[in-house]
């Protein structure tokens, strides 16, 4: 339904989006032809990077949406993300080298970073409630106190925490890179992990997606992002609604830091690289909305790894022009309600 | 807008403006000794002083103050928290070294000081209201983001690009003014060079406030709508005051070049620019004596806090916990810092001087 309507409503966009789908499309599937690999590097390289970009995309989703769901209702920007990402990848680091079970290592990540978040919300949010620049400040400060607690647990080293032996290894996709010279097909070979996390991003996207708009505590959620003070007037107890949804974005933000650990690596800095990805997502994708962090991230997980491959001294200016276009034209993001 | 209505942002409105004149005046020396003690104590101050301390300490806070006034100017008076001021600094900091002369020689063109640093300046200050330009289309809590979004851009691009900025090595061995026989980054004349810097920047700034384009730009932080229907141009005002804010973190981030006589990414990280806005909050962001104070008692403890952990018997490496700690605590209990402690330990103690104090 609302796909017919942005199509009524703007024409010519939706056409140079299709268009711009159908070209990614036939990249993707078609043999290229000589010419085109001779301009733009194999198809092998292209592929790659695609897969890539929408894998890295998945999980910036997985730190966005937490992002985005905690400042959709409270209006908190937590500054302390990052930091929250960082800590759950320690702790995952921490479960998987001790007891050596990588599905572990998220329930207890995901517990421990949430835990860390109803901390946060009853002891320091809620006493600042509505002064916004204030709690912006205090996430600052917090940031810088857990970063630096962090080196000191942890220390400057990286670390990167064990993939299960059951998802080590490539698979292969029925994607076509060339033709041998016999004329027989060579498919993509993909490693298996990265498919399987960004299927559970996609899994956990769904379902709070459904969460949020078809059960009754979604319903209570976003009734409360449009007005919370009638909210509150109906009798719903807004604070134990506020306390549970800064607990699921702070335990979003730890299962994270655990497949960040797996598919890349834990270092201080880490935090701060985390936080502005999850910034840029959610001013790409529109503050407060889930779907659109799951646009954003993707859009900005693709823009950074074929910058990084095509254009590697400027990758960071793409993402940047990205944010800028769209706060040029549309400056409340790509899906936000305005 | 609520935000901008509600939040402990607000500067005061220049003391003068609202009393009579014939009261106080805020330059008579036996009303205010202090800062006249202060002028003075920073003019003499090779007198006391040696190369370390002129430079390490007083240098540095004069240079990192004159940031912070810059972000000071924009959330004090317009109510818009930038975290890219360093960013800025750093910029106007790096054209030094691609126009001037450094140990690059294949990226910097060697231009004259005084051609190079006009350039920088005219670069960042275009740079910074570009910036700008982009965040004034958000409000509030969004321009954090967006400016904090701009400076870890630019920090990464940093690193990443080797055709302009030298990738993670920056520009080294970047060379200082030398004019009329004098070398001016010796200790004693960068010392006076960024002293009139500062001063310049400080009295521009209270000049500013006063002035009608600042009076406005406080009534744009306190009610945006009204001020639009009263016919100012909401967003053109906030981009000039964007461009004001560049140029004084510029002209800070010239002399930063010239004191390290080095740039790298390092000296624009994320870090750094959340360094100038404790450095602000921590001062008082309503008060631009403010910056300058909350950056003394930053570079003080930088420079000391490894030594006296040390001594405390404590681990000397948690200097930026005890920052954090310490910006937390101010967050919490004062928000416009440690000029309004200051000032409200003086209207205790002294209830006829209300009010007469001046920024």
């Amino acid at each position: 339904m609302t796909v017919t309507r942005f199509i009524e409503r703007h024409p010519a966009w939706a056409l140079i989006i299709l268009i711009a789908a159908g070209v990614l499309l036939w990249l993707v599937l078609a043999v290229w032809p000589p010419g085109l690999e001779e301009a733009i590097g194999r198809k092998r390289v292209f592929l790659n990077a695609v897969l890539n970009g929408i894998t890295l995309g998945g999980l910036y989703f997985l730190v966005a949406s937490g992002f985005t769901l905690i400042f959709g209702l409270m209006r908190n920007v937590n500054l302390a993300h990052g930091s929250l990402y960082l800590f759950g990848g320690y702790v995952g680091y921490a479960i998987s080298a001790v007891t050596g079970s990588w599905l572990l290592s998220f329930i207890v990540a995901f517990l421990a970073v949430a835990l860390v978040g109803v901390l946060l919300q009853l002891l320091v949010f809620r006493r600042m409630e509505g002064e916004e620049l204030r709690q912006t400040m205090v996430t600052i400060g917090l940031s810088i106190v857990f970063a630096d607690l962090m080196l000191w647990a942890f220390g400057g080293d990286f670390y990167q925490i064990a993939t299960p032996s059951w998802l080590i290894g490539p698979v292969q996709l029925p994607f076509v890179t060339a033709l041998k010279s016999s004329g027989e097909a060579v498919y993509l070979q993909y490693p298996l992990v990265r498919l399987v996390i960004f299927a559970g991003a996609v899994v956990i996207g769904v379902l709070m997606w459904l969460a949020l708009n078809r059960t009754r505590v979604g319903l209570m959620v976003r009734a409360g992002v449009d007005d919370r003070d009638i909210l509150a007037a109906t009798g719903v107890r807004i604070q134990l609604v506020f306390v549970g949804v800064f607990a699921l974005g702070a335990g979003l933000a730890g299962i994270a830091g655990v497949v960040g650990g797996t598919f890349q690596s834990l270092s201080p800095g880490e935090d701060t690289r985390f936080l502005l990805a999850s910034l840029v997502v959610v001013i790409v994708g529109g503050m407060g909305s889930i779907p659109g962090a799951a646009l954003g991230a993707l859009i900005i997980g693709l823009a950074e790894q074929l910058g990084s491959v095509y254009i590697p001294t400027y990758a960071i200016v793409v993402t940047f022009l990205i944010m800028v276009l769209v706060l040029a034209l549309r400056p409340q993001g790509l899906l936000a309600r305005r | 807008m609520s935000l901008a209505e509600r939040a402990p942002l607000h500067a005061r409105p220049p003391a003068t403006a609202a009393l009579p004149q014939a009261v106080a005046s805020p330059w008579s020396i036996s009303e205010h000794p202090l800062p006249w003690l202060v002028a003075v104590v920073l003019l003499i101050m090779p007198l006391l002083a040696n190369g370390f301390f002129l430079i390490e300490i007083f240098g540095t806070t004069l240079i990192l103050g004159t940031i912070a006034l810059s972000l000071m100017f924009l959330a004090g008076y317009g109510g818009m928290v930038s975290l890219m001021q360093l960013t800025i600094a750093g910029f106007a900091g790096y054209m030094v070294g691609v126009f001037g002369v450094s140990g690059s020689a294949n990226i910097s063109l060697g231009w004259p000081w005084w051609l190079a640093v006009p350039m920088a300046l005219a670069l960042a200050t275009a740079f910074g209201t570009l910036g700008g330009a982009l965040a004034v289309r958000t409000e509030g809590i969004y321009t954090i983001m967006i400016t904090l979004a701009i400076g870890a851009a630019f920090y990464y691009f940093t690193n990443q690009n080797w055709a302009i900025f030298n990738g993670h090595t920056g520009l080294n061995t970047i060379a200082t003014p030398r004019a009329f026989g004098v070398d001016w980054r010796a200790d004693i004349p960068f010392y006076y060079v960024t002293l009139g810097v500062a001063a310049a920047c400080y009295f521009a700034v209270l000049y500013i406030a006063r002035a009608p384009f600042g009076l406005a730009l406080q009534g744009l932080r306190d009610n945006p709508r009204r001020m639009a229907a009263l016919g100012f141009h909401v967003n053109a005002h906030r981009i000039a005051a964007y461009a004001i804010a560049s140029l004084i973190a510029a002209l800070a981030g010239v002399l930063q070049v010239w004191n390290y006589r080095q740039i790298s990414p390092g000296s624009v990280a994320v870090e750094r620019c959340i360094d100038i806005l404790i450095i602000a909050v921590v001062g008082g962001i309503t008060r631009p004596v403010g910056a300058y104070v909350g950056a003394f008692i930053f570079v003080i403890l930088r420079t000391f806090a490894l030594d006296v952990l040390v001594q405390l018997g404590l681990d000397g490496n948690r200097f930026r916990l005890l920052i954090g700690a310490g910006f937390l605590v101010i967050v919490f209990w004062s928000s416009d810092g440690l000029v309004g402690l200051w000032e409200r330990w003086r209207r205790h103690g002294a209830p006829t001087q209300r009010g007469a104090h001046h920024g």
